[in-house]
């Protein structure tokens, strides 16, 4: 548990140390969402019914964004070798970084989707929603995430295949988070979707941590 | 297990294996395109479209089992560290997507006269795109690395993870309500397919495993040799050094 906490401190004081790189990933949600009513023309029909799955696919970009440097210092500067010969767990070090990775890139993300819901002209009952589905959502996105980063780390080109391959794995999230904005939309009971993020989040938990372990193995053999 | 990991016995297996394979394929798929494109009776409802099953259907079956198959090499190559179990993953993986990119490119065919689009993005061919992108992932990760070990640790592990797609695949018809038809043959109780369709299919299903297993040994023999040519340059560049 120390070296959990010891390592999320850290990662926390480091984003901070790097003034503004820490924020980068909601800076690209809000920049690339508004976007789109520039491109598409600002109907505000049109705006308030795409805006709920139009923010959940920004919130898998931005959190892709911010996936690659997940590992990537700690690889370069030798930390890395350092964490896998530590007494603690590998897979509780990973959920330290992820959980650092989440609090910098999903909690932001859920603060700032009410007010660009209300630039899209969402209706409150979907700005509900739609939180509700990131806040379920995003930390899934981190640990899923992580798995990739950690297995391309090393590789060439590997922002790219970074992108490759989280984003299939990032498709049912996306599905249930827009799911759950449509139905808190339209007054349906949004509970069943709720339920398979929440599933999913649990899934990832077990899961995840324990993949991005075993592939952070491989770089240091 | 470890009798079959030695690649030796493996390469004479494959030798012994392959004449066999083909003499039942080539029959079943004869046999199978015979009765499914001239001699099977046509759909009350779908006419003559309905023989596109008998090469799509039979597609994403393989399809399936190709991943399966990649998820279990993967285990093993990570669990008892075979080499033989990360070069079957590595041969697999391409027929795997080839097959994968049939059964979409089929299935399209097959939704336009029937289903009136080419794509609907309902829970199955979704989730077979999404088999198709995790094919392509694991081919990009063994192509990312230098070191092939840790090319092969790295694509096994995503192997893994993505299996959660494979039930996802076979019970979408039955989670959502979607336009793809819900299962017909593989159910609780008789199947619901007529027999004179059902014959030519499982005869197709049999032709398709059969050279699916072939390029996969054919595939199997090329990395083997692939390995062993660079294990002799290897050889030959440090015999060069040493004089």
């Amino acid at each position: 548990m120390s070296g959990f906490l010891a390592i999320l401190a850290r990662d926390l004081k480091l984003a901070r140390a790097e003034s503004g790189g820490a924020l980068l990933a909601v800076q690209f949600f809000a920049l690339g969402a508004l976007l789109f009513p520039l491109g598409l023309g600002p109907e505000p029909a049109m705006l308030s019914r795409i805006g709920g799955g139009l923010l959940a696919v920004m919130a898998l970009l931005a959190t892709l964004l911010a996936l690659d440097r997940l590992f990537q210092q700690d690889h370069e500067d030798g930390t890395l070798d350092l964490l896998l010969t530590a007494p603690t767990p590998l897979w509780s070090l990973v959920m330290g970084k992820t959980l650092a990775h989440w609090l910098l890139t999903g909690g932001p993300m859920i603060v700032a989707a009410p007010v660009l819901g209300i630039l899209l002209q969402m209706s409150w009952p979907a700005i509900a929603g739609l939180v509700v589905a990131l806040a379920l959502g995003t930390p899934t996105l981190s640990l899923v995430g992580a798995i990739g980063a950690s297995l391309t780390l090393g590789a060439r080109r590997g922002g790219v295949l970074l992108a490759l391959l989280v984003l299939p794995l990032y498709i049912p999230v996306l599905i249930f988070m827009s799911g759950t904005v449509t139905a808190a939309e339209t007054g349906l009971a949004f509970g069943a979707h709720v339920s398979i993020l929440g599933a999913l989040l649990l899934l990832s938990l077990v899961l995840a941590p324990w993949a991005a372990a075993v592939a952070l193995r491989q770089t240091g053999e | 297990m470890h009798r079959f990991a030695n690649p030796a016995r493996f390469l004479r297996l494959a030798r012994a294996l392959q004449p066999w394979l083909l003499a039942v394929t080539l029959p079943c798929l004869v046999a199978g395109l015979y009765y499914g494109l001239f001699n099977s009776p046509i759909d009350y409802q779908q006419k003559d479209t309905v023989r596109i099953m008998y090469v799509h259907v039979p597609a994403a079956w393989t399809a399936m089992f190709g991943y399966a198959m990649l998820a279990v090499a993967s285990a093993i190559g990570l669990i008892w560290k075979h080499p033989l179990a990360d070069l079957a993953g590595k041969a697999v993986a391409p027929i795997g997507a080839g097959f994968t990119a049939i059964a979409l490119a089929t299935g399209s065919l097959w939704g336009k006269p029937t289903w009136g689009t080419w794509w609907v993005w309902d829970a199955r061919l979704t989730s077979v795109v999404v088999l198709l992108f995790l094919y392509l992932g694991y081919i990009a990760i063994w192509n990312a690395f230098e070191q092939p070990q840790r090319a092969a640790k790295a694509a096994a592990v995503l192997a893994l993870v993505g299996i959660v797609n494979l039930p996802i695949i076979k019970f979408s018809v039955d989670w959502w309500n979607t336009l793809h038809q819900p299962a017909s043959i593989t159910r609780m109780g008789a199947s619901a397919i007529d027999p004179a369709m059902l014959t030519p299919l499982l005869l197709m299903a049999g032709a398709y495993m059969g050279l699916f297993l072939l390029l996969f040994l054919l595939r199997m023999r090329v990395e083997l040799a692939e390995r062993r040519v660079a294990a002799l340059q290897l050889a030959r560049s440090r015999a060069g050094e040493a004089r």
